[in-house]
This record gives C-alpha cells, structure tokens and sequence, in this order.
C-alpha cells in the first residue's frame, strides 16, 4: 500500500519526465529545424541561380537566342493567373524584340486535362501570331505511353510529335482545326495515348488565341509591369 | 560468419527490404516503371538511409525511448530535406532526375524500419554499413523490377539514360514494332512482377535448403555413424 506522501512523489515524477520529454523533443525540432534553415539560407543564392539557367535554358528551346538582341529577363512582364492559359499562379512573360522591333512573346501555360494532371507547358509566339514552337515543362504522363509530349522521351528523335507545331498559326491552321485527327482536327496523335495529345493541342490552341488577342497590349506594357486582363 | 558479413548477406538477400520485409512498396511501385528511374529513386535512397543510420546511432544516446518514433521521423525528414536542397545547389544536372525522387524517399518505411530496427541499437560504423548494405538490396531489387517492367512493357532497356550520361542512349531491345504492353507500366504491372520476383526468392531459397538437406541425408547414408569401428571389417 502506498502512501500519500509515495502517491504525491510518483505523481510529481510523472510530471518531470513528461517534461522532460517535452523538453528533449524540443530541442531535436529547434536543432534540426535550425540546420534546414541553415542549408536553406547557405543554398539559396545557388538554387535562385540553377533555377534561373534552367528557365533561360527552357526558353531557348522555344526561341534561339540569335533571333533577338534585348535582355529578356529584363524586358519581362508579370501575368496574374490567367484563365485561358490555365495558370494556378502568378508567372513571367518574356517579350524578345531584335532593334526595338517585336519578334516574339515567350510565356507558359497549362492543360489541366492531361492523363495524369496537369501539363506545363512554354511557348514562343511570334509578332504575326505564329507558334514558334511548344515544349512541355512538367507531366506526370504514363512513362513509355503517354510522355511522347516531352521529345526527350519521344522515340521519334528525328521528328518528335510536338514539333509538328512549329511554325503553325491560325492562319495555316483555322482555330477550329486546331485539334488531334481524332477530334476531327490537323494534329497527329499516338494511338492508345490521345489524352495526352489532346490536352496539350487544345492548350496551345488556348494559349495562342489568348496571346494573338493581347498581342499589341503585351509588347506596349512597360518592363515588370502587370498585365490586367480586363481595363479598368 | 562476421558481423559486417552478416549485415551485407541480410541487407542483399536474407532480410532484403522488399523481397523478405516488402518495406517501402509506395516508392517502389511508383517508381519503377523503367530501368532508369528506378535506379537513380535506389541510389537517392542508399544515400538517405546511410546519412539517417549514421546520424541516428550519433545521436542514439540522446533519444528517449518513449519519443524516439517522432525524433527519427524528425531527424530522417531534416536528413532528406538537407539533401534535396544540397543537391539542388551543388549537384543541379543530377537533382533534374534525381530531384523529384528524393522527397518521396521520406515515405519509404523502411529507412525508419532500419533505424529503429538496427541504427538504435548499434554503433556508428555498423549502423552506416547496415544503411549501405539495406540500400543496396533496395536497389538491385527496384533496378530488376525496373528493367523487366520497361522490357516487356515498353520492348526498350535503359531509355532515359541520356538524361544522367548524355553521351548514351536507351536501347530498343525487342523489335521496333513491338506494340508495347501497357499492363507491365501501369500499377498492377508493378505488383505482378514484384509477385513473381517474390516466388522467385523463394523458390531459390527453397531449393538452397533442400539442397541442403538432402546433402545431410546423403552424408548419414555414406557414413551412418560417422564412426569407424561401426564399419564392417
């Protein structure tokens, strides 16, 4: 039998080891927590760098560098989440000029309706509203089946699918063409994998309406201002 | 047997992460729908599981046994988060397909499986050796799982590899034609092969030990007593 004084005694113990316990946890999260940071802050300025030649890089597969002679990065505009580009967030828009003159508008957009989510995608239209050329930043699609979107995992190096929309405008292709044969329109498709093509044809379609509609709008805005769908 | 070769034989084969534990199949399933990527996924992982069993047997003596779980999900999650962010700065063409693996590595049970298991309980340098040896028994398995997967559902072997080796390339190993066989890249692909990669263990296994016995049974009919003055004269 135990005492109240005992009782008093384990209870108290109870109570140190739980804070105790409280107390050791804390200190592994405020350690381990300060060495994130730590890594965070220390890697930073390389990460923002990597990231940055990885967005140059993304655009130069859409426009070669040779075709202008402004600093894109520079000569930028910030667009709010624009629905008919099918963006979630805020994203950059790059106006490449060549002596002042207008060459080309290089911006993302998205496919909601891919296979497995949403497709990223870069585009370059130029100023008599061509699609310079279409890639796709980021897919979750089958592997072996539906990435063919990416030409890095398309078997057909020589001619990858998406290059078939180089070179294309609605004035080559009317808008309601712009579709997979198997919609009734001008774009091949691989058997057994339409989704994929059909999300990324119907989305540079969109985004390609979208840009020849503010075409003059977004080469006039100054430098990093903010392009507003509707005027005020 | 030595207790380092004890580790290796248990980490490659014996108590193999997924043939024998089937630890970590959320990773392993999604991962491994070719050669490539499930490679690059296996080595991320030999390399979180050795820094989480070496960070965790320094520290072992700190941990409380009442809250270890959360301080090894704590410590294996800051491990994996230093390691994204380090690869990102340091080692960029290698995080672009490494990258997206190394945080799923924190799903994978069987970093923490080792590190209660083994890192808890053992020094430093079995611990790490313990991490690599886990790790590689990961990999080989997920590598195999990989290659039959994009083999016998894409008809090509190593496709993705200029990706890490820009200089090589995939190569088409059943003819060109070959219309591909969807159900060995979708999910229910990945648990037929692992069944069958799991028989196999077994059955090779199996026979190890049948080999064995039958080896006894051979030794007591040549020698019943394995005494010489029971031989006749």
């Amino acid at each position: 039998m135990s005492g109240p004084i005992e009782v008093a005694h384990r209870e108290s113990s109870v109570l140190r080891i739980s804070v105790r316990t409280a107390a050791i946890l804390l200190a592994f999260t405020l350690v381990f927590t300060a060495l994130m940071a730590g890594t965070y802050k220390a890697t930073e300025p390389m990460v923002a760098a990597s990231a940055l030649a990885e967005k140059l890089r993304l655009i130069g597969e859409v426009l070669p560098p040779g075709q202008y002679d402004n600093d894109l990065m520079a000569d930028a505009i910030t667009l709010p989440p624009v629905p008919a580009l099918a963006l979630d967030d805020e994203t950059r828009l790059w106006r490449a000029r060549r002596n002042g003159v207008p060459v080309a508008l290089v911006f993302e957009a998205a496919a909601r309706d891919g296979y497995s989510g949403r497709i990223g995608l870069i585009l370059a239209v130029n100023a008599n509203g061509r699609l310079l050329a279409l890639r796709v930043t980021s897919h979750k699609e089958t592997p072996g089946l539906g990435d063919y979107i990416d030409p890095k995992k398309d078997k057909n190096k020589a001619l990858p699918w998406i290059a078939q929309f180089s070179n294309m405008g609605f004035d080559s292709v009317p808008p309601k063409k712009w579709r997979v044969k198997k919609d009734g329109g001008r774009f091949d498709q691989m058997s057994g994998a339409t989704i994929s093509a059909r999300a990324v044809t119907n989305a540079s379609g969109r985004a390609l309406a979208w840009a020849m509609e503010n075409r003059d709008k977004l080469f006039a805005l100054p430098p990093n201002s903010r392009f507003e769908e509707k005027e005020p | 047997m030595s207790a380092y070769k004890e580790i290796a034989w248990n980490g490659i084969w014996k108590q193999n992460s997924i043939l024998a534990q089937l630890l970590g199949l959320c990773p392993l399933l999604a991962i491994s729908t070719n050669f490539v990527n499930a490679t690059s996924l296996g080595l991320a992982t030999i390399l979180v599981m050795m820094l989480s069993n070496f960070g965790i047997s320094a520290l072992r003596a700190f941990i409380p046994y009442e809250i270890r779980i959360p301080v090894f999900i704590l410590i294996i999650a800051a491990l994996v988060t230093v390691v994204d962010l380090l690869f990102n700065a340091f080692l960029h063409d290698m995080y672009l397909v490494l990258g997206i693996f190394i945080p799923l590595i924190v799903t994978n049970c069987i970093v923490l499986a080792r590190v209660e298991a083994f890192a808890a309980k053992n020094g430093l340098r079995a611990a790490t050796f313990d991490g690599l040896m886990m790790g590689i028994g990961f990999v080989w398995v997920i590598a195999l799982l990989g290659a039959v997967r994009e083999l016998v559902g894409q008809g090509t072997l190593f496709s993705g590899i200029e990706m890490i080796f820009p200089t090589l390339s995939g190569i088409q190993v059943l003819p060109e034609g070959y219309p591909g066989f969807l159900i060995a890249i979708l999910p229910p692909g990945a648990f037929f092969v692992l069944g069958l990669l799991i028989a196999g263990r077994n059955w090779l296994d199996a026979r190890a030990n049948q080999r064995m016995r039958e080896q006894r049974i051979h030794h007591q009919a040549e020698h019943p007593t394995d005494h010489p003055s029971s031989a006749p004269a």
